[in-house]
């Protein structure tokens, strides 16, 4: 069996930074990925990257991204991973620079960066709309470059660092209650593999694949927080899932697909079949005042941000996701059930080609629609979950697992309810990063190894080729009733008998993907990998819609129809999901209290509207 | 409306194999791996193929679509000639794993070999300063999704296994241009020639300036115009005039 220091299971941006930095600190260090290398999920980040380095506003500071991010999860983020994610994020852009990644230039020739929703100055550094390429790229290249480095010492590329391509993980080993390995599958060959090792990250990305309409990619079927659960880790504030607000909703073939929010960040505005601006309807009590409130305002916004406050079409995801929902229920929608987003009329055609080539370029081919004459057709689409593995801020370590480490989208905690767009690539780096300093620093602290037990490798074989007995139904079939199951109960608007509705038909789909038969042989069977993947899918979606109806309030990414408002109360309650013999248990635990003087930063009448009287009372206190 | 389509797949193992007849109910605004995505959950559950983004984001899912090397995800039916089958073949030049999935590990190895980018040693993190004018040429091949059909379709490497020892490929050969036209690159500093290496390791000279690879690319990347051209003609320059090489040496790099 291989033996490595450090195993990384994923390879998009977390994975690689991870992966990056554990071989920097001279261990050997393999990374695992169930796609080919360059292809992960992070490539299709479009938007940007958030980090405060002013180049373009020097009024931005940590401070205030900080503030930003904490606004845009409702407070529910822990602060010190928002606080570590706002102080480091620039240090961790600039370093792709001296990778060889090229951003596009402000005038003075450093890193240009774009406005986004929720984001008080502009602070995407980007590459026109193809950001998540330039990442990926970059740290894929750099990863090279660490080979060419080992090439030259020892002949041998793969000495320290080495990426396993089309393998997937099926279960983390454990020797007691550390981790002792990873055992999987081969897409190739269908052979399994298994690699000893005292510490694994987990970078796998989301769960999106669970849903009907989703920009999410083919990876995305919750298998490290699946992993998580069974090596006996927690999973924390499961029930925010952040549905994008614009997705693509025609043709059929395409929708999900989505439009990248730089075309609002750039200008672009919301329109509902009557033509009218809806987002001033629907700015919320909490940002009031952040807001403009005349279409004239919102305008001058785009020239003068100093003085004009920002349209409506850029508040957090969550309300224009939920705003686009509540126009196309009233019947202001388009014919195929979503709404106008117009840059046609506000931008050049050749502006347009240059700012958003591939939103250009997608529209055009997929849709037929040319978007610098006419405005695209969207409506929301579920794109991330805040929700993830439970982690120790500072080192990205579970708490409940030596050994185990998660960063990413896998992880949960950072962005609270809601997730800032750019917040997700900037935090890849930052958390990508500690959590390969600290699995190094853990591995290279050991005395001795944890062993691989044979009997867990034997029942993981098992495990997995339990799908070619005969007799049971088709995986293609399950997967289907399960992303119609989630979008239609569990999706952007919730309430407690559909919520209860879908844990019924998930205990179902559950016993029926334990008899699901494949057809063929082991090598690159997508039947069979998929048959495998529901497991995966199925924990993730128990875990969503078991908090989703404890939680008995609306916040984010997570909106209840019979509970609409936002809860003082509940701000101080995480729901933490682990598996048990009977199945996803849920309980609350207390979500620490935000450091004096970080809450500093906050007027007091803004903190009021989170804060309970007590807690602000407790701080004064202090 | 939905029609039906005759599609004429390949299947098999390790370039042992045959075509696969099939039918299938075809709606409107569908790409070709619509169809067989229809046709893994109807009729063939383990027919294997690559695609993650199903975007045009990922360059995961590379095939042959009526012989001519495309991308699954971005090939509408309705560009495809009507009434007549629809025939998916996996990329010729790479050798077949099953069905529209090959090896392209070829690809990655020449990855390797092309030395990465060399960070100029008197600046930190945050001090780079570039203007737009200058990456613009690097950044348009940094569009690359590595979807290898402007591998496949090269016909140095198509028609020839026996040159790909010598020769990167357009896409490989791209990358050593990007490299080069980088502003901050300082890999002459650190005794590497790009220029000579383009020629003499990664087979510049096997580029006959076809443009064949420019045609296939999905991101409608001028890699020959571009990139190629401008390296012969780099690599011309270096080879007539050691005064090139020496004034990029020292900062005086001509404007080109
Ligand atoms: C269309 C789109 C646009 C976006 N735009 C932006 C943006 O502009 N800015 C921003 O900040 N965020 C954006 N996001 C969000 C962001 O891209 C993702 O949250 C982020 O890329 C996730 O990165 P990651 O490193 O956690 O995982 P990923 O990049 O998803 O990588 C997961 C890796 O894990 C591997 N893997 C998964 N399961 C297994 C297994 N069982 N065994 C082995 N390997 C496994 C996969 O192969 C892959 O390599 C966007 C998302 C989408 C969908
Ligand atoms: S232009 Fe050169 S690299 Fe491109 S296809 Fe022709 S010979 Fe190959
Ligand atoms: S250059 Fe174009 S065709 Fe070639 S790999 Fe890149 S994207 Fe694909
Ligand atoms: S699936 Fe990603 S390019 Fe086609």
């Amino acid at each position: 069996m291989d033996s490595y220091d450090v195993v990384v299971v994923g390879a998009g941006g977390a994975g690689l930074r991870a992966a990056i930095e554990a071989r920097e600190q001279g261990l050997r260090v393999a990374v695992i990925c169930k796609s080919l290398f360059g292809k992960a999920h992070t490539v299709m980040a479009e938007g940007g990257i958030a980090a405060a380095m002013g180049n373009v506003n020097s009024g931005d500071s940590w401070q205030v991204h900080f503030r930003d991010t904490m606004r845009g999860g409702k407070f529910l983020n822990h602060w010190r991973m928002a606080e570590l994610h706002a102080t480091e994020a620039p240090e961790r852009v600039w370093e792709l620079e001296t990778w060889g990644a090229l951003f596009d230039r402000t005038t003075d020739g450093r890193i240009s960066q774009r406005n986004f929703g929720g984001h008080e100055y502009p602070r995407l550094a980007h590459v026109g709309d193809r950001t998540g390429l330039e990442l990926i790229r970059t740290l894929q290249q750099k990863v090279v470059s660490l080979q060419q480095q080992d090439f030259k010492e020892s002949g041998d590329y793969e000495a320290r660092l080495k990426v396993f391509q089309e393998y997937t993980v099926t279960r983390v080993l454990k020797e007691g209650d550390r981790v002792a390995g990873v055992f999987g599958y081969v897409r190739e060959s269908g052979q399994f593999f298994s690699i000893a090792a005292p510490a694994v990250v987990l970078a796998t990305g989301g769960i999106g694949k669970s849903f009907k309409v989703t920009s999410n990619s083919w990876e995305y079927t919750g298998d490290g927080h699946a992993l998580a659960l069974l090596a006996g880790a927690s999973l924390l504030n499961m029930e925010f899932v952040q549905f994008h607000p614009t997705g693509m909703v025609w043709p059929p073939s395409v929708k999900g697909i989505l439009v990248t929010e730089s075309v609002r960040g750039d200008g672009g505005v919301l329109r509902n079949s009557e033509g009218r601006r809806f987002m001033f309807d629907y700015v919320p009590e909490v940002f009031k005042g952040q807001y403009a409130q005349t279409e004239e305002e919102a305008d001058r916004w785009y020239a003068d941000p100093d003085h004009n406050r920002r349209p409506p079409e850029l508040l957090p995801r969550d309300e224009v996701a939920r705003a686009i929902n509540s126009e196309v229920k009233a019947g202001r929608g388009t014919a195929h059930g979503g709404v106008q987003l117009d840059v046609s009329s506000r931008l050049p055609a050749e502006e347009i080609i240059r700012r958003l080539p591939s939103m250009y370029h997608q529209f055009k081919e997929l849709a037929d629609v040319d978007i610098t004459r006419e405005p695209m057709e969207v409506g929301p689409t579920c794109h991330y979950v805040m929700g993830g593995v439970e982690v120790d801020p500072d080192t990205a370590a579970s708490p409940a697992v030596a050994g185990l480490y998660a960063a990413g989208e896998v992880a949960g905690g950072m962005h609270g309810s809601n997730r800032l767009g750019g917040n997700s690539l900037s935090d890849l780096l930052v958390f990508g990063r500690r959590a390969g300093l600290h699995a190094a620093r853990y591995a290279a602290g050991l005395t001795t190894r944890p062993v691989v037990d044979q009997a867990q490798l034997d029942a993981a074989a098992a495990e997995a080729l339990a799908p070619f007995a005969e007799g049971g139904e088709n995986p293609y079939t399950l997967h289907q009733e399960l992303q119609q199951t989630m979008n239609d109960l569990v999706g952007i608007i919730r309430r407690a008998g559909e919520m209860k509705q879908a844990l019924d038909r998930l205990a179902v789909l559950r016993r029926r993907a334990a008899r699901v038969t494949v057809e063929g042989h082991r090598q690159f069977n997508p039947g069979w990998h998929l048959a495998l993947d529901l497991r995966n899918m199925l924990l993730a979606s128990e875990c969503v819609a078991r908090a989703g109806l404890l939680r008995r309030e609306s916040r984010g990414g997570h909106t209840r129809e019979d509970w609409p408002g936002m809860d003082r109360d509940w701000r101080r309650v995480n729901l933490v999901c682990t598996l048990d013999e009977d199945g996803i248990a849920v309980q609350r635990q207390a979500n620490p209290p935000v450091r004096s003087d970080l809450l500093a930063l906050f007027e007091r009448e803004e903190l009021a509207k989170y804060f309970t009287p007590e807690e602000l009372a407790d701080e004064q206190g202090r | 409306m939905s029609k039906d389509v005759e599609f004429r797949i390949w299947r098999g193992e390790g370039g042992q194999g045959g075509f696969a007849n099939y039918r299938v109910e075809v709606n409107e605004g569908e790409v070709v791996l619509d169809l067989v995505h229809r046709l893994q959950a109807t009729q063939a559950p383990d027919l294997a193929v690559r695609w993650n983004c199903k975007a045009g984001k990922c360059g995961s899912c590379s095939a042959e679509i009526n012989g001519r090397p495309r991308l699954l995800c971005m090939t509408r039916m309705s560009t495809l000639p009507a009434g007549q089958p629809v025939v998916l073949t996996p990329l010729r030049a790479f050798p077949s794993i099953r069905d529209l999935v090959t090896d392209v590990s070829f690809n990655y190895a020449k990855a390797r070999e092309v030395p990465s980018f060399v960070p100029p040693a008197e600046l930190k993190p945050g001090e780079y300063r570039m203007r737009q004018e200058d990456v613009n040429r690097s950044q348009e091949f940094r569009k690359c999704i590595e979807c290898f059909l402007c591998q496949d379709t090269c016909h140095a490497v198509r028609d020839h296994e026996e040159n790909k020892a010598a020769f990167a490929g357009p896409r490989f050969l791209m990358r050593v241009a990007e490299l080069d036209m980088h502003p901050l690159d300082a890999a002459a500093e650190a005794g590497l020639d790009r220029r000579a290496d383009a020629q003499d390791v990664h087979g510049l000279g096997y580029c006959n300036i076809t443009k064949c690879c420019t045609e296939v690319c999905p991101e409608h990347i001028r890699i020959t115009d571009n990139a190629l051209i401008p390296l012969k003609e780099r690599v011309a320059d270096r080879k007539y005039d050691p005064l090139v090489w020496l004034g990029s040496k020292i900062g005086l790099r001509p404007k080109s």
